[in-house]
Order: C-alpha cells, then sequence, then structure tokens
C-alpha cells in the first residue's frame, strides 16, 4: 500500500496535478506516525509513511493547506472523508486545491494497547494472520491484532469514501457499527452512577487542548477558549466545574457538525473517552430529528440548524432530561 | 463611570400590592453605579415620566431602569421619555416586575425578592448597553389577503379604494366562500347572493385588485412592508386568460357523477365545472380526480367543444413569487366534521342535514330549485327539529368549548323562512340559552317566536333515531316544563360548531403569527388591537379570528383594511436597531447563520484580511444587512465560533444578567 502510494504521489507532482503531498512520516517511535507536507519525490521515498499505526485523519490540515499556492495531494481514509466533506459544507476548504486520492482504512493499531500488555520498545509491527508480530529492542513479542486495535477502529461506521477524486483499492461500505453501545449503558445508569462516570474520566483532563487541536471540526478562526473577550481564555482545569464544563461545551460546539472520526479519544494522553460525548449528540439527533451522519454530503440541511414543521416539540426534548 | 437611575412603579395596586417597592428602590439604590433609585405610584404618567426625564438631566445618567410592567407595554413610552431628555433610547431597560413577578405571586416577602433580583438583572445589564440608532427601511406598496370570502373581499376593495394594488389568494377556484353558499342574511332576510355577488365582480373589475383563484400561499419570507411570498397556482387545466365561461365543457362532460362541494355535496356537478353561476372568475376547471381524459387518456369531450381552445390537460401548478408590504388573513371558517355525534345520526339518515346544508336545500340555485325537500324522497317535510349547540359549548373532546356565536341567529332566521314559506310545517328548535346580541337580533327572534310560532323548547336533543317508516324519532327533554319528548320529525336540522379552516395552522407557521388553543388567529390584543396579529404587518380579518357573523366581519375587514392602509402609506419604516451584526475577525464563514435566518437577511462576502503573519488572506465572512434583519437573534446561537452578536441584547448582556441573577 504504501508503495502504490508513494508511486501515485510521485506521478501526480511529476504531472504538475499537484505540488504538494499531504502524507504521514515517522515520528521519534515506530508508532508516532505524524502528519508532513511533501514537495518532491525524494522526500516522499526517504519519508513517507504508511502503516498500521498510520491513523492521523489528515482533513483538518487541508483547512490552512488549501489556501496556499497550487493544489495538495490528499490521501483520506474513509472516516476522514466524512471529515473532508464536512468542511467542504462548512466552507472551511477549497474543494478545486485539494487532490483526493481515497485508501482503504483500518483497523489501526493503538500503541498504548500494546504498552498495556507489558510490551515495550517497539520498532515495528507485522500483521500474520491477525496476530500481531512485534518487534522491540528486547525480541520478538505476539498478541492478537483484534486486541491492539483503536477503539474508534473497533466501531468503525463505514468503509466508505464519501468523497474524492481517485481511489486506490476498492471502495466498501457504510458499516453497521455497535458505536452507541457505550452511550446506551450510561444513558441507562442513574444519574447520581452516570455523575460519577463522566467525574471520574474528566478529572483526568490536564487541559493539554489536544483534543480540540486535533478535531476536524475545531476550526473556528478563533476558538472561544483562546479568546480573551471570552472570559474563558486558557483556563486551567482550577476546579472540577472547570474540568467538566470544558469537555461539555466543546461537545456542544461541535454537535451536529462532528463526524465521529474518534480522534479526539484517540489523542487524549489522558484516555478520557471523549467520543462518547460526541456521540450521545449523535444518537440524540437520529432519534429526536432523524437519522443524521454529518460530512455524508455536502448540501443536505443539518437538524440543528434546519427547521421543518416535523421537528420534535421543545417539550419532548425536556421530557427527557427528566428522571 | 456609569451613573444608572432605578424609577421603581406601584403601578397602583398592580405591583405595590405584592412587592414592597420602597425596599425594591431601596436596594436597587446599592447596586455598583446607581446613582439614585426612586419609586412612584405611576411611573408612565406624565408625572412619572418627568420624573425620569428631570432625574436623567440632574444627574446626567448614563443609563436607566425602570422596574415596572412588561416592556410590551411600557418600553416604547419610556424609551421616548429618555429621547425627550437627550438620553440614548435604547440605555433604557425595563425590569417586568408585574406580568412576571407581582401577578403571578402572593406572598410579599417571596414576590420582594424577586423584584430585586429582576431589578439587579436590569441593572447588569444597562452597565453594557451601547446607544443605538433606528434605521429605516422601505414598504412595499402592495397587499396580500389569504382568502376571497366575505372578509377577504372587503378588506380587499377598502385597500384598493385607498390606491393601493392587493392581490386576493384564494384556494378555491372561484372566491366567495362561505356567504356565497347562503341563501338569505340575518337580520334583514335578503338574499345573500344578491348582495355579496355585485362585491365580486367589483374585485374582479377593480384595476388594483388582482385574484389568484385555486391558488395557495406556499411560502412566506421577510418581514413588515418587505414580505416575499410565494402563491402556488395549482393546475385547473384550463387557460385562465382563454376560458370564457360559457359552459359548453361542463355540459358536455360525461362525467356527471361529482359530489357537488357547492351544494355540500347534495347533488352532483361535472368532472370539468364552474362552482355556481356568479362565480368569478368564471372560468371552468377540471377535477383531474374524475376527468376520464386525466384518468384514462379517453374522451377529450370538452377539449373538442371548446371553441376558445383554453382546455389544456397537460397543465402544470405555477408558482409565482411576489413582494407585499402587508399581508391580511381572512381564511374563515368550516362547520366541523360530525362523525363524532352518532347520537344525532347524521351520517346514517339523509334527512338529518347541517344547516349550511339546510341552506343549500332551500337556495333557489340548490339541488332543488328552492323548494324545501327531504333529501332521502324529496317529498316536503312537515315537522322539523332543529338542534343548537351541535359541538360548541361543549366540555368534551368531541366539540369545541366557544360559542359558534351565529347559530342561535341562522337557525331563527331558518325556522322563520319555512313558516313562511310552508305554514302547514311544525317546527321545533330546541337550545341551551339563545344569544340574540346584536342589532335587531332579539327582535329578530322573538318575531320567529312571536309571529311566526315557532317552537322553541330549552333542552337538549338526546338522540335521533331514524324509523323504517321515513319519520326520525327525537328524543328530548323539556327542562322548563321538566317532561321529556318525543317527536316523530320529517326532518332534523343540526348546528354543527364552526372551526378555523384547516390551511390557518400551516398558514400561522409560515407567517410566525400566534394561534390559540383552538386554531382561532390570536390578536395583538383583545380590547385594543382586535384586527392586527402580534407579528408587525400581518392582520386578521373575519372568522379566521373567532367566530362571527356576516356585519361583525365586514367591519373587522374594513378595520383590517385601514390598518393595512396606515402600513402601506408609508414611504418607510422606522427599523429596529437590535439587530445582528458579525465579528468578522471570528466569523469561520461556516453558513449555519445564513441556513437559520428567517429573514434571508445574511449573504457572504470574499474579503481580505491582514493576518496576524502579516499576510494578506481572502477569507469568506457573513455580512448581515440590517435593515432586513429583524433581531430575532437565531444566528447569535447558531454561530459555532460566536461571532454573532445582537445590538441590545448580546451575549455578554445575557450573560451579566444571568450571573446578577444566580449571584
Amino acid at each position: 500500500m504504501q508503495e502504490a502510494m508513494i508511486n501515485k504521489a510521485k506521478q501526480l507532482l511529476a504531472d504538475g496535478t499537484v505540488n504538494r503531498v499531504i502524507g504521514w512520516k515517522r515520528g521519534e517511535f515506530a508508532y508516532d506516525i505524524t502528519p508532513a507536507v511533501f514537495e518532491s519525490a525524494e522526500e516522499l521515498d526517504s519519508e513517507f509513511v504508511y502503516d498500521d499505526f498510520t491513523s492521523a485523519n489528515v482533513s483538518k490540515y487541508l483547512v490552512k493547506e488549501c489556501k496556499k499556492e497550487g493544489r495538495i495531494l490528499a490521501f483520506l481514509k474513509p472516516c476522514d472523508t466524512y471529515s473532508f466533506n464536512q468542511l467542504i459544507k462548512e466552507h472551511r476548504v477549497v474543494r478545486e486545491n485539494v487532490y483526493i486520492v481515497g485508501i482503504p482504512g483500518g483497523p489501526k493499531l493503538d500503541a498504548e494497547k500494546i504498552k498495556a500488555k507489558g510490551i515495550t520498545g517497539i520498532l515495528g509491527v507485522k500483521n500474520e494472520n491477525y496476530t500481531l508480530k512485534i518487534d522491540t529492542v528486547y525480541g520478538e513479542e505476539t498478541m492478537p491484532f483484534y486486541e491492539a486495535i483503536l477503539d474508534k477502529c473497533a466501531s468503525c461506521k463505514s468503509k466508505k469514501h464519501v468523497v474524492y477524486d481517485e481511489l486506490i483499492g476498492e471502495d466498501g461500505d457504510v458499516l453497521d457499527s455497535n458505536r452507541f453501545d457505550m452511550v446506551e449503558k450510561l444513558e441507562n445508569m442513574s444519574a447520581q452512577e452516570r455523575y460519577d462516570f463522566w467525574r471520574e474520566q474528566l478529572s483526568k483532563c490536564i487541559r493539554c487542548n489536544a483534543c480540540r487541536n486535533v478535531c476536524p471540526a475545531c476550526t473556528c478562526e478563533k476558538c472561544v477558549f483562546d479568546n480573551p473577550n471570552s472570559g474563558v481564555e486558557n483556563k486551567a482545569p482550577a476546579d472540577s466545574f472547570e474540568e467538566n464544563m470544558f469537555h461539555i461545551i466543546r461537545a456542544f460546539h461541535v454537535a451536529g457538525r462532528c463526524t465521529d472520526c474518534g480522534e479526539c479519544s484517540r489523542v487524549c494522553p489522558q484516555n478520557i473517552p471523549l467520543h462518547l460525548l460526541n456521540r450521545k449528540f449523535i444518537k440524540d439527533i437520529n432519534s429526536l430529528y432523524g437519522e443524521y451522519q454529518a460530512g455524508e454530503d455536502t448540501t443536505s440541511r443539518a437538524p440543528l440548524n434546519d427547521y421543518n414543521k416535523d421537528d420534535c416539540e421543545a417539550s419532548i426534548v425536556h421530557e427527557r432530561g427528566v428522571e | 463611570m456609569q451613573r444608572i437611575g432605578v424609577f421603581v412603579c406601584h403601578c397602583g395596586t398592580n405591583i405595590a400590592a405584592t412587592v414592597d417597592v420602597k425596599t425594591v428602590a431601596e436596594t436597587l439604590g446599592h447596586e455598583p453605579g446607581v446613582v439614585i433609585s426612586q419609586d412612584y405610584q405611576y411611573m408612565c404618567s406624565e408625572s412619572g415620566q418627568n420624573l425620569v426625564k428631570n432625574a436623567i438631566k440632574e444627574h446626567n445618567l448614563t443609563g436607566v431602569v425602570v422596574c415596572s410592567c412588561s416592556p410590551r407595554m411600557h418600553e416604547n413610552t419610556f424609551r421616548k421619555a429618555a429621547a425627550a431628555a437627550g438620553l440614548n433610547p435604547y440605555l433604557v431597560e425595563i425590569a417586568n416586575i408585574r406580568e412576571q413577578c407581582s401577578w403571578i405571586h402572593k406572598d410579599i416577602a417571596t414576590a420582594t425578592e424577586k423584584a430585586v433580583i429582576l431589578g439587579k438583572a436590569a441593572v447588569a445589564k444597562v452597565h453594557l448597553n451601547a446607544p443605538l440608532t433606528a434605521g429605516e427601511s422601505p414598504v412595499a406598496k402592495r397587499a396580500l389577503v389569504i382568502g376571497g370570502g366575505i372578509a377577504g373581499i372587503q378588506t380587499a376593495l377598502d385597500i384598493a379604494e385607498a390606491g393601493f394594488d392587493v392581490d386576493i389568494v384564494e384556494k378555491n377556484p372561484t372566491i366567495g366562500g362561505k356567504m356565497a353558499q347562503i341563501d338569505k342574511t340575518f337580520p334583514t332576510l335578503d338574499c345573500a347572493a344578491c348582495i355579496l355577488t355585485p362585491k365580486m365582480v367589483e374585485a374582479s373589475q377593480n384595476e388594483h385588485i388582482t385574484i389568484h383563484s385555486f391558488s395557495e400561499v406556499t411560502d412566506v419570507k421577510g418581514f413588515v412592508g418587505n414580505f416575499t411570498v410565494t402563491i402556488k397556482k395549482k393546475a385547473r387545466y384550463v387557460d385562465e386568460t382563454k376560458c370564457t365561461g360559457c359552459g359548453l365543457c361542463t355540459e358536455k362532460c360525461p362525467m356527471k357523477k361529482v359530489p357537488n362541494e357547492f351544494n355540500m355535496g347534495l347533488d352532483n356537478r361535472s368532472a370539468i365545472y364552474i362552482p355556481f353561476a356568479q362565480a368569478v372568475p368564471k372560468v371552468a376547471t377540471i377535477d383531474p380526480n374524475y376527468c376520464m381524459m386525466m384518468k384514462t387518456g379517453k374522451c377529450g369531450a370538452c377539449s373538442k367543444v371548446c371553441s376558445v381552445g383554453a382546455i389544456d390537460y397537460k397543465q402544470q401548478d405555477k408558482f409565482i413569487e411576489q413582494k407585499y408590504g402587508a399581508i391580511v388573513v381572512a381564511t374563515g371558517f368550516n362547520p366541523i366534521n360530525l362523525d363524532k355525534y352518532d347520537e344525532f345520526a347524521y351520517n346514517q339518515c339523509p334527512d338529518v342535514v347541517t344547516s349550511l346544508e339546510l341552506e343549500r336545500l332551500m337556495n333557489a340555485a340548490g339541488p332543488n330549485g328552492g323548494t324545501l325537500l327531504r333529501p332521502s324522497d324529496k317529498t316536503h317535510p312537515h315537522k322539523i327539529v332543529f338542534v343548537q349547540c351541535v359541538g360548541s359549548r361543549c366540555d368534551d373532546s368531541k366539540g369545541k368549548p366557544y360559542c359558534s356565536k351565529i347559530c342561535c341567529m341562522y337557525t331563527a332566521k331558518h325556522a322563520m323562512l319555512i313558516r313562511e314559506k310552508y305554514p302547514d310545517t311544525e317546527v321545533y328548535v330546541f337550545y341551551i340559552d339563545v344569544r340574540t346580541p346584536g342589532k335587531n337580533f332579539d327582535e329578530f327572534y322573538r318575531r320567529a317566536v312571536e309571529q311566526y310560532n315557532v317552537h322553541y323548547i330549552k333542552g337538549m336533543v338526546g338522540k335521533v333515531t331514524p324509523r323504517s317508516d321515513g319519520k326520525i324519532d327525537v328524543q328530548a327533554s323539556d327542562l322548563l316544563a321538566n317532561e321529556q319528548l318525543h317527536i316523530d320529525a320529517d326532518m332534523v336540522v343540526l348546528a354543527a360548531a364552526i372551526e378555523p379552516d384547516k390551511t390557518a395552522r400551516p398558514l400561522a407557521t409560515m407567517l410566525t403569527t400566534q394561534m390559540d388553543t383552538n386554531d382561532f388567529f390570536t390578536e395583538a390584543h383583545p380590547k385594543l388591537r382586535p384586527v392586527e396579529s402580534a407579528t408587525a404587518g400581518i392582520f386578521l380579518s373575519g372568522a379566521c379570528q373567532g367566530p362571527k357573523d356576516i356585519p361583525e366581519t365586514v367591519a373587522q375587514a374594513s378595520a383590517a383594511a385601514a390598518k393595512a392602509i396606515g402600513l402601506l402609506v408609508k414611504n418607510s419604516i422606522t427599523c429596529n436597531p437590535c439587530v445582528a451584526h458579525s465579528d468578522e475577525l471570528m466569523c469561520n464563514g461556516c453558513s449555519s447563520c445564513e441556513k437559520v435566518c428567517p429573514y434571508g437577511a445574511i449573504t457572504y462576502i470574499d474579503k481580505e484580511f491582514r493576518m496576524p503573519d502579516r499576510t494578506t488572506a481572502l477569507r469568506r465572512v457573513a455580512s448581515v444587512n440590517p435593515a432586513v434583519c429583524q433581531g430575532c437573534g437565531a444566528c447569535t446561537v447558531a454561530c459555532p465560533s460566536g461571532a454573532m452578536d445582537l445590538n441590545g441584547f448580546s451575549n455578554s448582556q445575557i450573560m451579566a444578567e444571568v450571573d446578577a441573577i444566580c449571584k
């Protein structure tokens, strides 16, 4: 796959279709695969990486990249295309300035899950018949492949590319995922249990802003948390109220726009399952206003900024909150 | 530093009986920035206003808080007073301590505490108020009347008389409405058609009036003075401009078994039809549900006989868009459906009819040419029972809680007409109360009882049972004589309650006007603004606002016209300066605000910006047209980046109020 992608990128650079390529390169460790922009065949040959650890969604980078001179090639996994489509819908990217090559998606690996098995010093991995062979500085280790995949891949919603110029490999289908199972479990808890669950999770927050920085829906020119006039700028999570509200406000801001790409939970250094907040919104929107998948298309009206006569009454929404 | 004045009104005892106004004034006097805090018996009176004006001058106030009634009542009064004293009127805030406090609380301590909190919130807000200047927006010199019954026709004629163009949109193929179906009118017994049809003709001939018959309003955008309305002209499969109304097609049409709506289904019409002889416009309409050509492709008789070639089986619905300054709603009423009233056997016996059906049975243009005959066997009825309040004044879920108002009078009219024309007929009227307030109304009713010997019996009919011999057994109670009655009637006439037309509710949504629980349009004030809706530029005419007889409907129709004319004569109206604006440096250009804006006030522009890194970038940002924005605030909520804000109700002002309340 990596080689096919490099060849495709070189060809598009050579024929002048694009003048840059956004892909990934290795970070400090084998599992730190980081988005990067390449401008020449040589750079591609020496640094371009696409492997089982390559899970970062590059859509958000395109907000800035597409405003530069020339056209950029982007390799998008199915989940990434939903993010990109949503950005088109919100006029945050210039579609013509991006050449999209759709690539097959995950499942991708979660280095944390491998480390949790006590495996350290990871140098590389190989998937052999769904047994993960891990090359470490201390020798080879193995574990079942599916025990090492990212949570967001375990509840994958779609293998379909919703926007692309060309594809490498075959396009997939929208999947029947179990992504709302955990939300349902939380809904069935008592208010106190639910509060305790979230307090335990959110109290871990160190307010590093990684979730916001990675979120493809968080592309405001000036984030409310960076705005000195907002009164909530760069506050440390000094108390439990701050800890809770930061994430709840963020979930509200992306409600109806979040495509459920799962990047927030993936990058959280404290392993807070932030995607559950977003999924709660998605689930509620589906049940109150009809099935809606953000990013599925660029023209439909989003339920939260559309009104029609079949919309449920506000009182119904209100009553749902009553225990 | 702000210098704020607080003025607490007693409103006689309206506020002062439940709120300790002295304590409120005293407590608010200690709020930051407050330099003077007073109470007064009637702040809206001349001397009360002078108190405010003098304080503004004396203390050089930068903001005013009036703790009084709802801002809907007197905000304008105090804004004008402030302006007269040289203070920008938008630096005045009202704390509603009457409707939202004294009127809903009984305990003085609680009410006083709440009044203080509401006052503190207003003080917190006024700290952040900025002076605003109102702009102006032009008025489209054209009115739209929705509904072409007597109410709509009268309103249109009056507006046209003042020289303004007016369009009538009528959903049926002809204007005329319910009045066209009525035989005679109370209390003068003149013929309804004789007084209505000249008005219909006048409307069609008036150069200022355009009639869109067989049409519906499908979309309304904009605001007072600047409505943009989409009208669907439904396909009638006949070219209106060519049809001469000769009626040859209706004679030749082989499909003659279509229930005739105009005669309440008591006889049949052809598939291509003109509702009645005096229809306006007198143009044929094809009913596609019955036309053989439309259903099977075989026939075409009408097309063959039409000498002007007006028939067009392929006609499509047409949409037209028009700008209006004012909209008058005149959607009228219908009798309720009587399916739920099994006890009156309406669905079992053809000789049990509604009053509107009786109108058609007695009308010269009706199914029997004006002779009153039983629908079942076409014989003369000799005993007729009228049942009042069928579905009116009901406390169960079957009927309506209100009085339909017109039934007592039309029943007296029916009884009188029958006794006059057929003196051998006995007429019984069962009533709960006879309600006849109105000029010459009670005299009319008494004439029915005293001169025409109509048997008025106080009591309700319990059961109506059709018998095999063709008679109808009416079981009823006479409450005054305290006895049960059995009457073997030939006909039973039910005074069905009236309800607003079904099209009214979706229309109310389009117009963003309010309705009551019975789907009657709500007037802006039940006493002082009876023909205006709470939405500026939308007026109410006729029975869409509540049950009404013809004289009242016409009076209200003219009143609505006067209000519409009052708006149309203005070249421009003062805009509300409390409009939205976008902070371009924060705007993402995502289009959320544009999507929620009900007025189409938001557009996007590509604008060049100096970026922090000293480059310039072209960015898509929202731009609000202040002349179109109505300040509803939907965009400020939808904006994900917080770039949208509303003058006079800014996010920071609202937060300051909330903080003051929660402190």
